[in-house]
């Protein structure tokens, strides 16, 4: 294909799609998948808690964030919920086609910023997808931290996403993984509850912890205050913003949260910059 | 065998604290020490609510029934947690099945006890509705979140 014969870096035209070359497909969940894509030049740096835009050619653009480990640049992998046109033509791409990335761009988890402290992950549904890369790197640098907390929401226990990490991380004595459902049968042993229930249960210094905060914005809301209410800096708490990104750059405004861009300013934030932002209704 | 007695548990417990010493030892007078094993039935729904439980160690499900489907997980509850509120309003019927999902202790009240004890005493009264009402709100809103079903939207 004469598009991948000029590999280019894809920083160069932040508006340019670059071709990168699918190299593997996998189910996660009835609805969600991985793709793992090859960067024409081999290598795609990214900080953990930015996103792309990911191109289907034909089809259109969709901002999905990196779910893959920023110490292994040769293939950028992306977890994607077919909930559109867009996703659902990335669901049906084969190995050796090509897609579109734009990126990466964002704001990233400032988990390098947290060392010495309690680290703290909260994730609802898919939303563990964006911050495993920032597990990765705490855990790829674990003795710079204190405790390592990592505490999970879904629906049901057949909407566990990455549930083998799960249970790798929650198998390492340097770890303690907490996971919850919503819904379940006597199946199930584990707990059943709304992950704002872990929050209490889990074991961190409140007041040395820097908590990440990433799913639907209703959970992030009541995890943020639940875990303000237990001691931790609304400073040190942050969540993954998400909006109608379109350009990635903060040209267009379709992401336009209050006085911010999330495409530009975000999508990670401060809690205390948006905790007020995220009760308002027309925002 | 624990050896600190329970009005020290229960005075070092966070959903007792700010009690007086006097009410700590009337609590302390209507409780015991209880163990369920793994998968045995704490208590069955329709089933007069003669108690309540602090948790001590163990998870405990919260079941109802649902014809057809068997019996649904509403909730869990874990250590240092309160199991049952049923005791406090008329009819005194437990409104769920409460299982042990592993070795479960606890501290049982005697819910006909602390019935008369909150009668005799207005003040020990007020200070346990003001915090098993916390738990029913906790409850009510962690309810309200699961109803939303949060995770089924796109994100």
């Amino acid at each position: 294909m004469a598009l991948l014969a000029e590999p280019r870096t894809a920083l160069l035209d932040p508006m340019e799609p670059v071709p990168f070359r699918v190299r593997g497909i996998r189910d996660e969940l009835e609805d969600t998948f991985t793709l793992e894509l090859e960067p024409p030049n081999g290598r795609f740096e990214f900080a953990p808690g930015q996103y792309t835009m990911l191109y289907s050619f034909g089809i259109g653009e969709v901002p999905i964030s990196v779910s893959g480990d920023a110490s292994r640049p040769s293939r950028l992998v992306q977890t994607i919920r077919g909930v559109g046109a867009v996703t659902r033509a990335l669901r049906n791409v084969r190995p050796g086609d090509v897609v579109g990335v734009r990126g990466p761009f964002g704001t990233p988890w400032p988990v390098d910023g947290a060392t010495g402290r309690d680290i703290v992950f909260v994730a609802g549904g898919i939303g563990l997808a964006p911050l495993r890369p920032a597990i990765y790197r705490v855990l790829e640098r674990r003795d710079h931290y204190g405790q390592v907390v990592v505490l999970y929401g879904a629906r049901s226990p057949r909407e566990l996403l990455f549930a083998e990490e799960l249970q790798d991380w929650g198998g390492r004595f340097d770890v303690t993984v907490l996971v919850t459902v919503d819904n379940a049968d006597r199946a199930w042993y584990g707990s059943v509850g709304v992950v704002t229930k872990l929050v209490p249960r889990a074991p961190y210094e409140p007041q040395n912890a820097s908590a990440f905060v990433c799913g639907p914005e209703i959970m992030m809301r009541f995890a943020g205050q639940e875990l303000e209410s237990r001691g931790v800096a609304p400073e040190q708490i942050f969540v993954s913003m998400e909006r109608n990104m379109k350009c990635g750059v903060g040209f267009c405004g379709h992401c336009q949260f209050a006085t911010k861009l999330v495409c530009r300013d975000g999508p990670v934030f401060p809690f205390s910059e948006v905790a007020r932002l995220l009760t308002v209704r027309e925002v | 065998m624990r050896t600190v007695p329970i009005a020290d548990l229960l005075t070092a417990h966070p959903f007792f604290g700010g009690m007086s010493t006097p009410a700590i030892q009337v609590l302390a007078s209507c409780a015991s020490e209880v163990e369920f094993a793994a998968g045995s039935r704490i208590f069955k729904e329709g089933d007069p609510a003669d108690a309540c439980f602090l948790l001590t160690a163990g998870n405990v499900a919260l079941e109802i029934v649902v014809p057809g489907r068997g019996p649904h997980v509403v909730e869990t509850l874990h250590s240092g947690e309160i199991l049952g509120w049923s005791w406090l309003f008329p009819p005194y019927r437990w409104t769920f099945d409460a299982q042990a999902l592993t070795a479960t202790s606890a501290i049982r009240f005697d819910a006909e006890a602390l019935r008369a004890a909150k009668a005799a005493d207005k003040e020990l009264g007020y200070e346990l509705m003001t915090r098993f009402a916390q738990v029913l709100v906790d409850r009510l809103q962690a309810t309200r979140l699961q109803l939303l079903d949060i995770y089924g939207t796109a994100r």
